[in-house]
């Protein structure tokens, strides 16, 4: 290993077992097991949500370098394996198959929180989260006034957490790993919680830390946080790794091929996790004025936008919505399907079956460019059944749209025809 | 920010295969997260119950009281000079340790779930730090059977460090089948809801609360591989200078052994499939 390198991975390569255990009975108490989680029933997912599959490969073959000081991003869409080669490097998981090495101590924030007791104060869970995420005593007691300092939770600092909101939680969870100070740093998705000024705070202190020369490998949803955090990044697709390069061309990369450019995806039974069920999306796509799919619609049109799924059971409090985001990831709108009275009445609760929910985006809305489309479907404080911020991808070309005559890009995501008047006032 | 050290470790990763031993180097690393983990088992146990810690020694004292009444004036069992509660309390005290031991570490894995699926730890310091955690207890549950020792003017002799022998094989009893059983909880859950009855048979076979001699000597034999009977004949002797335990304990300890290496040797194999099936 060259004395600058600080990971290497060779061919790594992750399968996960499904059901297996289940169908199977090599010893009496398996046997045992299987009747006895048939009578429970509860803590065995279903063997038919995967039909004629007993394994998937999360991984498959990956390999590359990264030098000791550099910031790589990792991008993919759910389930491309971000999480477990994260998971792999962080040795949470061995691999299946490959090699690999790392140069130091490896600080994962895979999850922030991990570790919290909500019955002890936020003074006693910093030494304790210190301790887990691989921090001796000494750095923590050092480092102690720093770390309450950067949550802002300082008068707090000896209630129980389990009082905390969620904010102050999250915030004083961030601002232990964040002060864990590891020759590489493998941070997943952390910048999703919080409100903007922390979120900009915690940007803040990862780009210290890549500057201090520590390795930092950084998996986000978040396009404009990967282009601004990373100098290079690889793009995941299924398990393997589809392409590496500059981070600008990756997500453009990425936004252009790693999703559905026909303007309709269609999800796979293996894309959908278990814990989806009784929900499961089958299809969305995005029609012109003329109900035809396609992936790059006018401003100036009405554009639609549909989704198909299909309940395996009768759901109540069932909203199935969609996020539009930017490629900069910055969100544009949240909408969901029961947002009005009348369809919320109407829809209580909703029959085991197949449904489509479509919604129209009034003409003149868009701005030109690219937006990425995500969809939701939760039963409001109850459950999130399923979840794809980057379910799709499309274009709006604004040919024809006021203000065209000037053939300059406008800034904004929306590009509205407004009530313009022009009063001459002398 | 402190300087990147010149040399770090290199760590290696590659499919686990076979069979791995423990890496002590690693473990003495990890000690702060022992105890950490102890003192938070310890804190969050009597965290929000007025009277706190007092009750790892009120529960031996209310056991003591309820089993003489039950066993002593009731069914008259016979200890010779020691008087009951202390008889019963003498064997009480390393029992519930023991029982105390085997539980929390059988369920600890899946207790800490969260902590195996993001994080990576040498993960036998779950199992380990809940068994450090049932041994706080037991320090200070022992300061009730001095004062009661005192009460009943039974002499307190320098004798009563030979009690640390059989703490200790009584930890490491725990310790063999909570690791076998910890690990198999992973994937077994059936493990957890089998525990209660164990340790509930398990004190059946061992004279907690009644004397050793009222047990059959036909059966003498198998009955002294249990090691708990070892544990509390020893204590019984350590405190009162009665009968030393029987010879047998050595065969009983040969058996720990054998499932403590053997446990840990699984818990090693088992170990790398935690975060995926937990």
């Amino acid at each position: 290993m060259e004395k600058d390198t600080s990971i290497i991975v060779q061919g790594i390569s992750k399968r996960y077992n499904i059901g297996v255990t289940q169908e199977r009975a090599d010893t009496l108490r398996d046997l045992i097991t299987q009747s006895t989680s048939k009578v429970g029933g509860f803590f065995r997912r279903k063997p038919e949500a995967r039909v004629g599959l007993d394994y998937i490969w999360a991984l498959r073959d990956v390999s590359f370098e990264v030098k000791q000081g550099q910031a790589l991003g990792i991008i993919g869409r759910n389930g491309a394996g971000k999480s477990t080669l994260l998971k792999v490097l962080a040795r949470v998981t061995d691999p299946t198959g490959g090699y690999g090495e790392l140069r130091g101590r490896v600080g994962s924030l895979l999850e922030v929180g991990t570790g919290f007791h909500p019955e002890l104060s936020g003074r006693e869970n910093i030494f304790l989260n210190g301790a887990i995420l691989g921090m001796h005593r000494k750095e923590i007691e050092a480092r102690y006034d720093e770390i309450v300092e950067f949550s802002e939770v300082g008068q707090f600092i000896d209630t129980p957490v389990k009082r905390y909101s969620s904010g102050m939680y999250l915030r004083l969870a961030f601002a232990v790993a964040a002060h864990l100070e590891p020759e590489i740093l493998v941070v997943d998705e952390v910048l999703a919680v919080g409100d903007a000024d922390f979120q900009r705070k915690c940007l803040g202190k990862m780009g210290d830390v890549a500057n201090a020369g520590r390795t930092v490998l950084f998996v986000s949803h978040n396009m404009s946080a990967i282009q601004r955090l990373t100098q290079e990044s690889i793009v995941l697709d299924k398990g393997s790794v589809l392409m590496r390069g500059p981070s600008a061309e990756a997500v453009d990369y990425y936004l252009n091929r790693g999703l559905s450019k026909m303007g309709e995806r269609f999800w796979e039974p293996d894309e959908v996790p278990v814990t989806a069920a009784p929900f499961r999306p089958l299809a969305i796509r995005i029609l012109d004025k003329n109900g035809v799919v396609s992936d790059s619609v006018r401003s100036v049109d009405p554009i639609t936008l549909e989704i198909d799924y299909e309940l395996s059971e009768d759901l109540t409090g069932l909203r199935v919505g969609y996020y539009l985001f930017t490629t900069r990831g910055e969100p544009v709108f949240t909408s969901f399907d029961t947002d009005s009275t009348e369809l919320f009445d109407q829809f209580p609760a909703r029959a085991k079956g197949t449904y489509s929910s479509r919604c129209v985006i009034p003409a003149n809305t868009l701005n030109e460019g690219r937006f990425v489309l995500g969809m939701n479907a939760s039963s409001y404080r109850i459950k999130r059944y399923f979840q794809d911020d980057q379910a799709l991808s499309f274009s709006v070309d604004a040919s024809g749209a006021p203000g065209t005559h000037w053939p300059e890009a406008r800034p904004g995501a929306v590009r509205l025809v407004l009530d313009w008047t022009i009063e001459k006032r002398d | 920010m402190s300087a990147v050290p010149t040399t770090p470790d290199i760590v290696i990763l590659k499919p686990a295969k076979g069979w791995l031993s423990i890496d002590l180097k690693e473990l003495w690393r990890y000690r702060e997260l022992i105890f950490f983990l102890t003192w938070r088992d310890i804190k969050v146990r009597y965290k929000q119950a007025a009277l706190g810690i007092t009750w790892a020694v009120i529960q031996p004292v209310l056991t003591a009281v309820v089993t003489t009444f039950v066993f002593s004036r009731g069914l008259n069992v016979q200890t010779g000079d020691i008087p009951y509660p202390l008889f019963m309390l003498s064997a009480y005290l390393p029992w519930h340790l023991f029982q105390n031991s085997l539980t929390r570490s059988s369920g600890s894995l899946v207790q800490n779930a969260n902590l195996l699926t993001k994080i990576y730890f040498p993960r036998v310091i779950i199992p380990l730090a809940s068994v450090m955690a049932a041994m706080v207890d037991f320090l200070i549950s022992l300061l009730i059977l001095v004062v009661v020792m005192v009460a009943y003017k039974v002499p307190v002799t320098l004798h009563i460090f030979w009690i640390i022998p059989f703490t200790f094989l009584a930890i490491l009893s725990a310790l063999a089948v909570g690791l076998w059983f910890s690990a198999l909880n992973v994937r077994y859950r059936d493990v957890q809801q089998m525990v209660p009855f164990i340790a509930q048979i398990w004190l059946y076979m061992t004279p907690v609360l009644y004397p050793i001699t009222i047990t059959s000597p036909v059966w003498k034999f198998v009955y002294n591989l249990n090691p708990m009977v070892g544990v509390v004949t020893g204590f019984r002797w350590a405190l009162f200078g009665k009968t030393p335990p029987d010879a047998t304990i050595f065969v009983s300890v040969g058996a720990v052994l054998l499932l403590f290496v053997t446990g840990l040797f699984f818990f090693r194999r088992m170990e790398k499939t935690f975060a995926d099936v937990v």
